[in-house]
């Protein structure tokens, strides 16, 4: 009682002239204020936080393979939960084959894309052909693993009996990731080819550039760094895809340094052997799935890197 | 006119033609592609569509799609729903108080990365996290999963969209008298709104559709599951997963799984039709 008289007769001299019920009200809206700034931080910690539980949950929950195996667990290229052997290269070349191959693709493709869309479509068709690349990246990761399996694969051994034996593989699963990225690179190469500035595109081409030219020698040159920021995310996000993968990778716990045969990927892997998994061989797979995420954060920090320089630029 | 038919100039218009029609040539791949995907999932999901697929339980005979259906709408609205109060929350602070301090820096690096991180990874997270503990699969670990996809979106578009607001209308207010939570809830939020739940809506079209996640969360279950969000609860792209591996030997299961797929597919493209026109609403 006594604090708040006080602290009442200070406001009083802050406000001259201000009632007491004013004074109640400004106090109290300063209360709210701090309140809502507060709370709005505490949520906003709660997502730096999110990323600590992320990498120390799984840390926990591994260690048991993590102290055991150590760099075996890494290098061992024979993953048999039955024999309590648990190596994850096979599973790591997987993922980084299939990774590969996906952008290899992906990328002319999508710069191709990007470059049509913002230089040479007609006016008409830019809007309805840029909605449609959005909306083709929000289809479900499993409509693509289905399509795959189905048509993809049948199709692959249909064509060349030789080199997809089974129809699935390394190879199907990478094309079938490069169709999913396709989308999502062409739509951020294009938004980052925008913020080439149209006075400097003007410019080139009023010197006689061909499109070509003012392409190569003006557009790429500019967003050099936000284009490879989009296909490093575009890699980022192949390298974690479980579902369009586990279908069509064939599953095959062997390592075989292949590109088209049967093989695995740390997500398939997990994907089919952690509902039956405990003990050991789910300590197993928590440890690959830490692999998994140390493997795409690093690779998203680049492209993180990358596309602010850009935004840095634009702004 | 010489330098027209000069052999410099031919060069150069021939390198650009070809380039131009690699271009063409790329998006017609990249969108065929495309094309055969949607064509193939009308052609085989129209198959087995009925009133049934919406009505019946998942059965290994004779079954629908009800509850599975009616499993991700509650995981997905609940996730939505606590997803929007998190994620709009974080990103008020990061666009009106964080502004470029260290701290805030952080915590925009950190969701731009949970944002495309592995969704196979949080479900590894949510499982150990809680079905571990727990000792069970349920609804409840599915929900947080979601959720923990759908909060870096919601901040993302809501910091964005919070910055769009000239800051003159936050000086006005201010100006005015009003106080600094009254400028944010009233000014700043009424002006960013539709943008904000376009973000909403889009992070709500892509935790529908995801399977990984619910794999070590929710699991799935063949019965109706009425919000006992304990047990384990069915959903849409669990269901797809499973008839189109374990349960691949029953053509009929197949087909319903196509069915399933083109319902989701259609669902995460209206609402992503839907959140264009809410802020196409706002221009």
């Amino acid at each position: 009682m006594h604090v708040s008289t006080k602290r009442l007769a200070s406001s009083r001299f802050a406000f001259p002239g201000a009632s007491d019920k004013e004074i109640r009200i400004l106090k109290r809206n300063a209360l709210i204020d701090r309140a809502f700034e507060r709370s709005t931080q505490a949520f906003a910690l709660a997502v730096l936080l999110l990323l600590g539980a992320i990498l120390v949950s799984l840390c926990v929950s591994s260690w048991d393979t993590l102290s055991a195996h150590a760099v075996d667990f890494l290098t061992g290229d024979r993953w048999a939960a039955n024999m309590e052997m648990f190596g994850a290269l096979p599973a790591i070349y997987g993922t980084l084959v299939t990774s590969l191959i996906a952008v290899a693709i992906a990328v002319p493709v999508s710069f191709g894309i990007a470059i049509f869309l913002t230089e040479k479509c007609p006016e008409i068709l830019r809007r309805p052909l840029g909605i449609t690349v959005e909306l083709l990246a929000g289809i479900p990761s499993i409509i693509y693993g289905m399509w795959g399996v189905e048509m993809l694969a049948p199709f692959l051994n249909h064509i060349f009996p030789d080199l997809f034996p089974a129809g699935s593989g390394l190879a199907t699963a990478g094309l079938v990731l490069a169709i999913m990225i396709i989308p999502f690179i062409t739509a951020i190469s294009r938004d980052v080819m925008l913020t080439v500035p149209p006075i400097t595109r003007e410019s080139a081409y009023g010197l006689g550039c061909t499109t070509w030219e003012v392409v190569r020698g003006v557009i790429f040159p500019t967003v050099r760094h936000g284009m490879m920021g989009g296909v490093v995310l575009g890699l980022g996000r192949a390298l974690g895809e479980t579902m369009a993968v586990t279908f069509v990778i064939g599953n095959n716990l062997f390592f075989h340094p292949t590109i088209t045969g049967q093989g695995t990927s740390i997500a398939a892997l997990i994907a089919n052997q952690f509902p039956e998994a405990d003990g050991a061989q789910r300590s197993a797979l928590l440890a690959l799935g830490l692999v998994l995420f140390l493997i795409t954060f690093a690779v998203l920090a680049t492209a993180r890197y990358m596309l602010n320089r850009i935004e840095r630029r634009a702004a | 006119m010489r330098h027209y038919t000069s052999a410099l100039y031919r060069r150069r218009r021939f390198v650009n033609r070809c380039a131009m029609v690699l271009c063409l040539l790329a998006a017609f791949f990249g969108l065929a592609w495309l094309v055969l995907i949607l064509g193939t999932l009308m052609v085989k999901g129209v198959s087995a569509l009925s009133l049934d697929v919406f009505f019946e339980r998942t059965r290994m005979r004779d079954g629908g799609l009800g509850n599975a259906i009616l499993g991700s709408l509650i995981l997905t609205s609940a996730a939505t729903a606590i997803g929007t109060l998190v994620g709009v929350a974080a990103g008020t602070w990061l666009a009106e108080y964080g502004g470029k301090s260290r701290l805030a820096r952080a915590v925009r690096f950190i969701n731009d990365v949970l944002l495309s991180a592995p969704s196979i990874i949080i479900g590894l997270f949510v499982y150990a996290v809680l079905v571990l503990p727990m000792g069970h699969f349920s609804g409840w670990a599915g929900i947080a999963a979601l959720t923990v996809i759908i909060v870096p979106v919601v901040i993302r578009s809501t910091e964005d969209m919070l910055n769009l607001v000239p800051t003159e209308l936050r000086e006005a207010a201010s100006a005015l008298g009003a106080h600094r939570w009254w400028v944010v809830s009233r000014v700043c939020y009424s002006g960013a709104r539709a943008g904000i739940v376009t973000g909403i809506l889009l992070g709500g079209a892509r935790i529908s559709g995801e399977t990984a996640p619910l794999l070590f969360t929710s699991l799935n279950s063949n019965q109706w599951n009425f919000f006992d969000m304990q047990g384990e609860m069915p959903n849409l792209p669990m269901t797809l997963y499973q008839n189109m591996t374990i349960n691949s030997f029953i053509p009929d299961l197949v087909n319903l799984a196509w069915t399933g797929a083109m319902i989701l597919t259609l669902g995460i493209l209206i609402l992503n039709i839907v959140a264009r026109f809410v802020s196409r609403q706002s221009h």
